[in-house]
């Protein structure tokens, strides 16, 4: 029954997705100008025959609805078109650069979370304690601050002053690390590489902070507040009347009802790593699809930035989808 | 022109019995927000940032725009070398980087208040509209609203800002493209709650027309939580124009806004710390400000939201 429910709401992405690809086609439409006098830059001198057959090979020259329709069934077939400026397929440039940055977006994910979780819980557990207070008082300045001036904060310090970390890149060039998945990391430990570890791990520190920062902060009031509202149930008054350890009381009872309310604003926070991932690659130079997409937004290469929106809008689809999954098996009174 | 009258102060009649509870109320907010210290400080920082961007011009000890070429990176007055005349130093083209602050103030806050309005007025007329009156409008709306949520915020901002081009003007349109979708959901909420309320059901017992009901009616009553959102909203509307100034996509050189601001610093991070910090710091007090106003707001107007 689980299954059933389970595939009735991935299918119902699907209609999301297309409409999703249909907004990303429309952005074509706002800019001012022909897309081909874009491509040409306004300078240099080309031949009314070349214009001809840019428009052609881009099939600027067919009416707006045939054009979403080559687009919409293309885009079904894993195919987003060619890049304008690199003449090579959008998705294979977009893959190239994905695995950057989910290792990126994964960095900020476990530290956040690593962070939140134990915040958010002792907060509550020991709530007006000074921990508290100062925990909380960080979160909200977690929540206020730009996550590119942390970057560039936490860069000032801790690369230029302290020079304990490295200013930018993923790895250091000597490290001889074989790249299996494309997450360095990952292929460190796999290669059994302990130098490229360490390096990959050193560059990665500084990105994932100021990532995952923003987040910590959230989840960590949103945990908080919902250990709060969960300890006060007379379902925990019960446990501990029964004589259970506190421990057990918290972790066991509180805890496992706290989360539902704070899955769904993890699962929102997706949305913010994504976002944010544009502007912590470009601060720290991190070479991976949001520093591809800023490029790409200078040279005007329209393809290669429609099919990036595309890709981020499909993994935010995907979190929240998960998200409603985990949902039932936290809360089984919510049928999806 | 007797019937008229009396027509009129029907519709006028909730609005006048509204404002003179606001009245009273106004001085029971006053004397609330005095009891939340943090709140207060926020409300009085807030102010204090509309004071500096009302009166940039005769505030500001320099012009933000001309600098002078003798006088590049002049460091902060506090470090060596500093000097009384440039307070917080000057950029790489020897501009005066608090007259550049001051300034930059005004592009934070425009951006802030229109955005969040326009957002607010759309998507309250619109989440009315779906709420109260319900069929194919409602369901047409609230689908292109479903289908702006599968975009992450920032993402949407910057492909529609890659599109139309930087620009104020393309700025605010990328934001409350999306902004008012928060506002839609709240209103639309609110407003379906509230319609099979008695007060609503005697209101259409004695005659008034929908239009009047939705306006006169239902709206003074969620009316605080949508300024509670919109003060929330604020911060982040911000913090998003901040990040596409960052990152060369919002407010175009010359004009000074605190994101590009950060973005012209980076390349000096080593020599002069102070080009790129400083206006980080003026986006974070104000944003903080407004989040701590935001939160007593709430806690005052609208307890039910309140995060413990």
């Amino acid at each position: 029954m689980r299954a059933i429910k389970v595939l009735e709401r991935v299918l119902a992405v699907i209609p999301i997705m297309f409409g999703v690809a249909i907004v990303v086609f429309l952005f074509m439409r706002l800019t001012p100008g022909d897309p081909v006098d874009i491509m040409m830059g306004g300078g240099g001198y080309v031949s009314e025959g070349e214009i001809e057959n840019l428009r052609r090979e881009f099939n600027l020259d067919k009416p707006l609805h045939v054009q979403l329709y080559i687009f919409l069934s293309h885009a079904i077939r894993g195919d987003l078109g060619n890049s304008y400026v690199k003449r090579a397929p959008v998705t294979e440039l977009i893959a190239e650069r994905l695995p950057a940055t989910i290792e990126l977006a994964l960095g900020a994910l476990i530290f956040g979370l690593v962070v939140a979780t134990p915040i958010g819980i002792i907060s509550a557990v020991k709530q007006y304690s000074a921990l508290d207070r100062v925990s909380m008082a960080g979160a909200f300045l977690g929540i206020s601050m730009p996550a590119f001036w942390l970057g560039i904060l936490l860069m000032l310090i801790f690369s230029v002053r302290l020079r304990w970390l490295p200013v930018a890149g993923r790895i250091d060039y000597d490290a001889g690390l074989q790249t299996v998945t494309g997450l360095y990391v990952l292929d460190s430990i796999l290669t059994g590489n302990k130098a490229a570890l360490i390096s990959s791990l050193r560059h990665l520190v500084l990105p994932s902070v100021s990532l995952g920062a923003a987040m910590a902060a959230t989840v960590a009031r949103i945990l908080r507040s919902s250990m709060l509202e969960v300890l006060r149930q007379d379902y925990v008054m019960l446990a501990r009347a029964k004589g259970l350890v506190e421990f057990l009381v918290v972790a066991k009872h509180a805890l496992r009802n706290a989360l539902i309310p704070t899955v769904t604003v993890v699962g929102l926070q997706v949305g913010v790593l994504l976002g944010g991932n544009m502007i912590v690659e470009t601060v720290f130079g991190w070479p991976g699809l949001g520093r591809l997409v800023v490029q790409a937004i200078f040279a005007r290469d329209f393809p290669l930035v429609q099919g990036a929106v595309m890709v981020y809008a499909f993994t935010f689809v995907t979190a929240n989808l998960i998200v409603d999954v985990l949902y039932t098996y936290l809360n089984p009174k919510i049928t999806l | 022109m007797e019937a008229q009258t009396t027509a009129l102060n029907q519709i006028l009649y909730p609005f006048k019995l509204r404002f003179q509870l606001w009245g009273r109320n106004g001085l029971n907010f006053l004397r609330e927000l005095w009891g939340q210290p943090s709140a207060l400080l926020g409300a009085v920082l807030v102010a204090l940032f509309v004071l500096v961007a009302l009166f940039a011009p005769q505030i500001s000890p320099h012009d933000p725009t001309r600098g002078k070429l003798r006088k590049q990176l002049i460091p902060p007055v506090w470090e060596e070398g500093g000097s009384p005349e440039f307070l917080l130093g000057t950029d790489v083209q020897g501009r005066d980087l608090l007259s550049r602050i001051i300034y930059g103030a005004r592009i934070s806050l425009l951006v802030g208040i229109l955005s969040v309005s326009i957002s607010a007025l759309i998507g309250t007329a619109l989440g009315a509209l779906s709420g109260y009156y319900r069929g194919t409008l409602d369901t047409l709306i609230s689908r292109f609203a479903d289908l702006l949520l599968a975009f992450p915020f920032l993402i949407f901002a910057i492909g529609m800002m890659a599109f139309l081009g930087p620009g104020f003007t393309n700025l605010l349109l990328a934001l409350t493209l999306k902004g008012w979708v928060v506002f839609f959901r709240l209103a639309r909420g609110a407003i379906m709650a509230e319609r099979t309320t008695e007060y609503v059901e005697a209101a259409r017992v004695v005659g008034q027309s929908n239009p009047v009901i939705i306006v006169s009616e239902i709206l003074p009553n969620i009316f605080h939580s949508i300024l509670v959102l919109g003060t929330l909203r604020m911060g982040s509307m911000i913090i998003a124009e901040a990040s596409l100034s960052f990152l060369g996509l919002g407010i175009q050189p010359p004009t000074p806004a605190w994101g590009s601001m950060v973005a012209d610093g980076r390349d000096y991070l080593v020599t002069s710390w102070w080009i790129a910090t400083l206006p980080g710091m003026a986006i974070l007090i104000l944003v903080l400000s407004i989040n701590l106003f935001g939160e007593g707001l709430r806690d005052i107007l609208d307890p039910r939201l309140k995060i413990e």
